[in-house]
């Protein structure tokens, strides 16, 4: 056990932070996951489904939070477009889950889906080819998005890109990802994107089992993807990494091919946005190109940044109250979030720019240093 | 119903000046008559109210309700006869503007009488335009008349290759299945040199597109090329300062109703102003506090760009605002029938040009240019010599702002005005500044035009959004090959 939490906690000092964290997240998921399958409705302790829904959605945006705080926290990288990566990867779930209705669309067709046929279409286009093969259709939601990140990153970084420059080129990826998607021809539902799924892998979509089994899925495969971005951020790679973000030409003249641990590091990032994709579509049942939109993609940086960037686990925390928030105000006060939403971006930037992480650590600090000066009193 | 024809014939052939307006309210289907006196009169509508006015004295008649008056009913082959008649009318008009439009509008109905009444009228025309179109008509009359000698007719089709109308076109293509084949040769070739013709006139009509496009892009991204090269700041609340201009202007023209002509005029200024104090302010509260951390001053800006886009919602409503064009910008430039340019396009790339050339000035002339093009080339000297950097960031700021909120006035002329205005200006901005190169102002009017010219000419063949995207690619690989865009800071000032 101890060599346990001892591999946990090795690294630097954000790794003290693991343990808990995996603790936490999984004690709770299968707490809430347990009351809804097990109690009764009218239960006190009752958790609903569409609360685990709810839940299994904020573990999602978590997941895209850490993506973004991998890439900006730790390599300085600010990307605007991971939403790209997490629609591709949710696209690629939901050309799966199409497939999967196969003839009980409106029209019937067991073939193509309900807006091909709508459209007029003999056949199926080839890039919907094998996405009917679940395993295919999952090793696409990770290629697609580490492909796009990997060719755009190896022509970026390569001609030394970087800064605000790099920011808003990879807006304009996002931004031209949303127009090519909302266009009917490209195959991909146009406007309205791909829904009315009905079953994942035989097990329907509607039921409670299958949306707890998403959930649970989806918590264990943050936890891992949490547990592993530790362990390359706290190995040596990672170190490189933090040298880049704090002073690329310098790490560049002791010899490190620097573009290359950026574009790899990018490729990683990508690959965890496109798994959140694919687990987010499923579990709220529809995506579309909005999923695109620039805004998505710098909300999230927001998440990071209010959770504290550099940190893996303030990204977490970051995206859950954020889109907590979210939830609340658009229920209470639509009008009001994003009178919310663009105060959080100016104050934490000019009153807290290592987040709530970095003020935990001020407060334990400020404490520390009280409670020395008691003891040498 | 058809006897009235002979009528009308008779009424035509008297060419009393007022048969003009009876003829123009019977097709329009408002020409009544009072029950009682069998009075003529025409309904119009004064100030939301249907009226009466009697046709001879021009008064409106007091006290006529619906139930007293009935009206003269047309049918179709009546209007056909009106709406010639009117022409044939228009033709001995005073102004040659309006003998000529008539001419043009007989083009497609070339019956006997008309023909005839060309005839008669085409000796004594004076004006050069209005012949022209007289003879283009006849032209057409003797190449369609088939019992007429073919060189006659060829002569006449030769006539006809010189001209743009669709009448014409439509003519020519008739004739292209004609018995004698010589007609059919020239028909075919005179064809083939008028589409010629309509191929060029396209071109230009694109490039004028393009220009026009390329001028709206130049408004919106000037603003942000200044602040972006002086301060290495991105400001993604710029587009919320072009919204605020149009915004301006939409609120000058609810104060002044009246003299929506002249309310440009108070709009731009207006529009300066505002967008520029609110950068100023933005600069004073937010980004000065930011400074050398331009990732951060990125994400503080887009909330304030999220502030302003909800502010405007919760003041003027979420739905598009409609903002009136002035009657001397509304309207179009008619070259030829297949070449008009739209005035407030035209006006709206001079009005670029103007402000580029004036900000030219400003940068190169001013004390307040020279400290901002110090401060871009290098802030630690320019703070060393005694320029207070604060200040000038404070002022470019400002400086691009405004520019941005005079971009909101033109452009509430072309889109509708909504929250959204900003947004979806903002990325194509960075692209051509990002193309053009930081700080440099001549790049970013090639850029401009570069990337309008392109998009206009990529759409027909591609559509609209496969263009956008086109070039937004093009320009993510440009920028592979030559970071620092097409004009790039040279010197030790670049790094």
């Amino acid at each position: 056990m101890t060599r346990l939490t001892a591999w946990f906690s090795e690294g630097r000092s954000t790794g003290k932070h693991t343990l808990p964290f995996v603790v936490i997240l999984l004690s709770v998921t299968i707490l809430a996951s347990a009351a809804n399958l097990f109690l009764p409705a009218d239960s006190a302790f009752y958790v609903s489904t569409y609360t685990i829904t709810l839940l299994g959605k904020y573990l999602c945006y978590a997941m895209l939070a850490l993506a973004v705080d991998i890439i900006w926290g730790y390599c300085g990288i600010l990307s605007l477009g991971h939403g790209a990566f997490f629609a591709l990867g949710g696209y690629a779930m939901g050309m799966y889950l199409m497939r999967q209705i196969g003839d009980r669309g409106v029209y019937g067709n067991p073939l193509l889906p309900d807006f091909m046929v709508f459209l007029d279409w003999k056949e199926l286009p080839w890039f919907w080819l094998g996405m009917d093969q679940f395993w295919f259709a999952m090793l696409m939601a990770v290629l697609v998005p580490g492909l796009l990140a990997f060719v755009f990153g190896w022509l970026a970084f390569r001609s030394r890109v970087t800064g605000v420059y790099l920011s808003i080129m990879t807006q304009a990826l996002t931004y031209a990802l949303l127009l090519a998607f909302f266009r009917n021809e490209m195959g991909f539902g146009g406007n309205n994107g791909l829904t009315d799924f009905k079953e994942i892998l035989g097990f329907s979509l509607q039921a409670d089992s299958t949306r707890v089994a998403l959930f649970l899925i989806t918590a264990i495969l943050l936890a891992v993807i949490f547990v592993v971005s530790q362990k390359i951020l706290s190995s040596r790679l990672g170190k490189v990494v933090l040298a880049i973000r704090d002073s690329e030409s310098r790490s560049r003249f002791i010899g490190y091919r620097t573009d290359r641990y950026k574009v790899w590091l990018f490729v990683y990032s990508a690959v965890i946005a496109g798994i959140a994709g694919a687990l987010y579509v499923p579990q709220v049942g529809i995506i579309n190109p909005g999923e695109f939109s620039p805004i998505n993609s710098i909300e999230m940086v927001i998440w990071v940044a209010v959770g504290g960037r550099g940190t893996l686990i303030g990204a977490v925390i970051g995206a859950l109250l954020v889109n907590y928030a979210k939830t609340r105000f658009t229920a209470i006060m639509p009008d009001a979030w994003l009178f919310a939403l663009g105060a959080m971006f100016v104050l934490v930037t000019l009153y807290l720019p290592k987040g709530l992480m970095g003020l935990y650590g001020q407060l334990k600090a400020k404490r520390n240093s009280v409670m020395n000066k008691e003891s040498q009193a | 119903m058809n006897d009235m024809v002979p009528v009308l014939v008779e009424i035509e052939a008297t060419s009393e000046e007022a048969v003009l307006p009876i003829f123009q309210y019977l097709v329009e289907g408002s020409l009544h008559y009072i029950k009682t006196s069998k009075q003529l009169v025409a309904q119009v509508e004064v100030s939301g109210v249907i009226r009466y006015k009697d046709l001879l004295t021009g008064q409106v008649v007091a006290d006529l309700s619906k139930s007293d008056v009935d009206k003269i009913r047309v049918n179709n082959t009546l209007r056909v006869y009106l709406r010639n008649a009117i022409a044939r009318i228009q033709l001995s008009a005073k102004s040659p503007s309006v003998r000529e439009s008539a001419v043009r509008s007989l083009l497609s109905k070339l019956d006997q009488e008309t023909v005839a009444t060309l005839e008669s009228l085409y000796p004594n025309e004076t004006n050069k335009k209005v012949k022209e179109a007289m003879a283009l008509a006849l032209a057409m009359n003797t190449a369609a008349q088939t019992q007429l000698a073919p060189s006659n007719r060829i002569a006449a089709i030769d006539t006809l290759s010189t001209s743009l109308e669709s009448d014409v076109r439509n003519l020519l293509t008739q004739l292209t299945r004609d018995g004698n084949a010589a007609v059919v040769s020239a028909a075919n070739a005179a064809l083939e040199k008028i589409a010629q013709r309509v191929n060029r006139f396209a071109f230009v009509d694109q490039l004028f597109f393009g220009l026009s496009l390329g001028s709206v892009l130049l408004l919106a991204s000037i603003g942000l090329a200044i602040t972006f090269g002086v301060m290495g700041v991105i400001n993604m609340a710029h587009g919320e300062m072009i919204m605020l201009g149009a915004y301006t202007t939409y609120v000058v023209q609810l104060i002044m109703p009246n003299y929506i002509d002249y309310s440009i005029w108070v709009a731009i200024p207006a529009a300066f102003l505002v967008s520029g104090l609110m950068g100023v302010l933005i600069e004073r509260l937010v980004i000065c506090r930011l400074h050398g951390r331009p990732l951060e001053t990125l994400l503080a800006t887009f909330g304030i760009s999220l502030i302003l886009q909800q502010l405007v919602r919760t003041i003027f409503s979420p739905l598009n605002r409609q903002v009136s064009t002035p009657s001397w910008m509304s309207g179009s430039w008619e070259i030829n029938p297949v070449l008009s340019l739209t005035l407030n396009r035209l006006y709206i790339l001079a009005f670029a040009l103007l402000v580029f050339i004036v900000l030219v000035i400003v940068l190169k002339k001013t004390s307040l240019g020279l400290n901002v093009r110090a401060v871009s080339q290098n802030r630690n000297m320019a703070k060393a010599m005694g320029v207070k950097t604060h200040w000038v960031d404070a002022m470019t700021f400002g400086l691009g702002s405004g520019i941005a909120g005079i971009a909101g006035v033109a452009l509430s002329q072309l889109t509708n005005v909504g929250p959204n205005l900003g947004q979806s200006y903002i990325i194509d901005s960075f692209m051509v500044v990002v193309f053009g190169g930081v700080g440099n102002l001549l790049g970013t009017l090639v850029a401009a035009f570069t990337l309008g010219i392109a998009t206009k000419f990529l759409e027909p063949t591609t559509g609209a959004v496969l263009a956008a995207i086109l070039v937004l690619v093009f320009i993510i690989l440009f920028i592979q090959k030559r970071p620092k865009g097409l004009f790039p800071q040279k010197g030790r000032a670049a790094e």
